[in-house]
């Protein structure tokens, strides 16, 4: 058979492969439309830099090879890159393969696809030919537990690690299955034509002749080819409209990425090869607490980015999300999910809350001496923080002041956080206001909700610093305030302090140095959410209850004396009903250190020795 | 016109008043629907003396009231002040989700401008 006949069944193959050839940069196209002068420049300059091969090898790494999904389960990564990888060489290999026989690169586009039809004999004497046909059967077993692990994953996920999977909508199912039959079509294909031709590698060959036994091979020549080729033609027509449309848009994204886009620019296109890049694959299904506690199923990122893809999101969908950033944070393509969310409720509701004039304008009668205390909404509501905090400043003699010494100020950050972001942006202009006038040379926060914001939205001339990391300091600067017991701690990462602001190790270098650290499973990057979160305005009391429970058992199964945390919404939300073990802030723990001589070991009630008077602050008076 | 009320030293105010001809509970029960917990409210105030909003006149349970009364532009300049910082919420002992109410609260009071 010559193979510029053009038989009739490749049509179907080439009708869906031309259409995906036009498609795609079409589609591409309308992405990169919008982006703005300076945009382009910034990727023209990138484009010929290092960043270019930098990009090159996360698209190896990522797209083809799946690294970070082995890094969530290694059967998960082994499924999504025999599918991938394996596919990819496939094609890679069929193409030299090909070239054995017609000499040269610019054969049919077909014809590598389905060369076996063309070329059923092989050449199986020469090394070359032995070489290739073993190898190309190699890489078809490959795929095909790809496709038998992703068979496997439909019927019982927890054998690849996820508790649940996606709820696919009609374009992903229909795709899916077009997916899941073009290798088993292809291997019948090629066994059909083994069978006959008595040819092919050592897989085809003998899966050829088994089924030569029992079937008639001639019937179904043509029916396989035919078969393998519209599974072919389908999927890609259907790839757009699913969520397969990631394989293509993922290189875009990490190419955008490495020229220096950054997560959520609508207007650069950026979001929407983000939006498209998810393969709904379901990893932040299972590291969602929601989910997994609660029994929240319709407002995971994969459902949210779902939704922004098709059209907008449900308020339900949007607003029903804790913000933790466990799920972008696992994210295997890295997508800026808490931005976008973030950015779609600002959209959405920010016109509902206009900015109001503050009646109290922020005036500090005193000059701040060094140090300028911000304790934050939630110290206010636990008070041995606050207290905390004094007793060690004073007994360490810095200088302090204290900004919210009556409460009524607020940082902003949970306005932000619902979308009402020309609300926040006021109350942030009035806070840094007062910050400014105080004069202080330093802000130490107790909340890292504040501290996240201070951090990012204030653009403050002085330094902001998280208590932890402030004692931390403190700590090695004056060794003798500070004694060692023999609690043991288990330490739980607020998602603002350690995620938010990768603040993992003073607190944890601050146990270490009184007491004895204990790990747990979900730590640092996968520390667990609190449940207190209050970035989350759909989920109802009793929900979060359960979702705090399974934190605190969690955090607590290793039997602690105390469990510590940095953040006092945390210690607020964990110390809500009956608790055995104690619920402590990190500058309670210092404090406990400066003034406690251990010997027992326990102590019962902590925070209680240093006298008050001694550590109350000069406060700043704001009328 | 002067009343016999006038007369007096308490005089009750027009917000103090409960009018229960007037009364409008139409946005009321449209909360209801987002957040069914403030049906629990006890008016305990709780809320109310925590709020980081209270210099500027913040206070839950007026917004209670005037839910009830239907007085929707006095709900619409109390509830601007709100910051959502959440504190309510945590101190409330009878489980309300009051941040919630005041966030769906102001989407409710802007669509209905």
């Amino acid at each position: 058979m010559s193979p510029y006949e053009h038989p009739l069944f490749v049509m179907p193959f080439m009708a869906g492969a031309l259409f995906l050839g036009i498609y795609l940069p079409l589609i591409f196209a309308r992405w990169l439309k919008n982006t703005s002068y300076n945009h382009l420049k910034i990727i023209l300059v990138n484009l010929f830099s290092a960043r270019t091969w930098s990009a090159i090898r996360e698209v190896v790494s990522e797209s083809l090879l799946h690294r970070r999904i082995f890094r969530f389960n290694k059967k998960l990564g082994y499924m999504h890159m025999s599918l991938a990888f394996g596919w990819f060489l496939l094609i890679v290999v069929g193409k030299f393969q090909t070239m054995l026989f017609t000499h040269d690169g610019l054969n049919q586009f077909y014809l590598p696809i389905f060369l076996k039809y063309f070329y059923p004999d092989g050449i199986p004497h020469t090394f070359e030919g032995i070489f290739f046909l073993t190898l190309m059967d190699l890489l078809l077993l490959f795929v095909l537990s790809g496709v038998a692990l992703a068979w496997i994953k439909r019927l019982r996920s927890r054998f690849l690690g996820m508790k649940r999977t996606t709820k696919h909508i009609l374009p992903d199912r229909l795709a899916l299955a077009f997916l899941w039959l073009i290798f088993p079509f292809r291997w019948l294909a090629e066994s059909v034509t083994a069978g006959i031709y008595d040819s092919g590698g050592f897989f085809t060959l003998y899966s050829g002749k088994a089924l030569a036994s029992i079937l008639p091979l001639d019937l179904l020549f043509m029916p396989s080819w035919w078969a393998y080729s519209v599974a072919l033609g389908g999927f890609f027509v259907l790839l757009p409209f699913s969520r397969y449309m990631h394989i293509f848009s993922e290189v875009g994204l990490i190419f955008l990425k490495h020229w220096g886009l950054k997560t959520g620019d609508r207007d650069n296109g950026y979001a929407d090869f983000e939006i498209n890049s998810c393969s709904r694959c379901g990893i932040c299904t299972n590291v969602c607490q929601l989910s997994a506690d609660a029994g929240i199923h319709h407002s995971q990122a994969v459902y949210f980015l779902k939704d922004m893809r098709y059209g907008t999101p449900d308020r339900a969908t949007l607003e029903n999300c804790f913000l933790c950033g466990r799920c972008s944070r696992e994210c295997p393509v890295d997508i800026g999910i808490d931005y976008l969310r973030l950015k779609q409720r600002k959209q959405e509701v920010n016109a509902a809350a206009p900015p109001v004039p503050f009646r109290s304008n922020g005036s500090p009668a005193s000059k701040c001496p060094d140090v300028l205390y911000f304790a934050g909404c939630m110290s206010h509501l636990t008070p041995s923080v606050i207290q905390a905090v004094r007793n060690v400043l004073s007994v360490a003699g810095v200088k302090f002041s204290m900004l919210d010494e009556n409460g009524g100020i607020c940082c902003g950050r949970p306005a932000l956080q619902a979308g009402f972001a020309d609300q926040a942006k006021a109350v942030i202009a009035h806070t840094r206001e007062m910050i400014i006038r105080s004069g202080a040379k330093r802000v130490l926060v107790s909340c890292p909700i504040c501290f996240k914001v201070l951090n990012e939205d204030y653009h403050l001339p002085v330094p902001v610093m998280h208590h932890s990391v402030y004692f931390n300091s403190l700590m090695v600067e004056h060794p003798g305030l500070f004694r060692r017991n023999s609690l043991r701690m288990s330490y739980h990462d607020p998602c603002d302090l350690g995620r938010g602001s990768g603040i993992y190790n003073q607190p944890r270098e601050i146990i270490s140095r009184i007491g004895h650290l204990v790990s747990s499973r979900h730590e640092r990057e996968e520390s667990l959410c609190c449940g207190g979160s209050l970035a989350n305005l759909a989920i109802s009391p009793a929900q979060r209850h359960i979702v705090t429970e399974a934190a605190y058992e969690h955090l607590t199964s290793k039997s602690p004396d105390y469990l510590i945390t940095s953040c006092p919404l945390c210690k607020k939300t964990f110390s809500a009903g009956k608790r055995e073990i104690a619920v402590l802030d990190i500058s309670e723990v210092v404090e406990l250190s400066m003034v406690q001589e251990n010997t027992s070991g326990k102590v019962e009630n902590p925070v209680r020795s240093v006298s008050r008077k001694d550590a109350k602050a000069p406060s700043l008076t704001i009328p | 016109m002067k009343t016999t009320a006038d007369k007096w030293g308490f005089r009750p105010e027009q917000s103090g008043t409960i009018d229960l001809e007037n009364g409008n509970y139409e946005l009321w029960w449209r909360l209801v629907g987002k957040v069914p917990g403030i049906q629990a409210c006890m008016f305990c105030g709780s809320c109310a003396s925590t709020c980081t909003a209270q210099a500027e006149g913040m206070n839950f349970r007026k917004v209670q009231l005037m839910l009830r009364r239907g007085m929707n532009q006095s709900l619409r300049q109390l509830t601007a002040h709100c910051m959502l910082c959440g504190k309510c919420t945590l101190v409330c002992p009878r489980d309300v989700d009051t941040r919630s109410a005041i966030y769906n609260l102001k989407l409710l009071l802007h669509e209905s401008l």
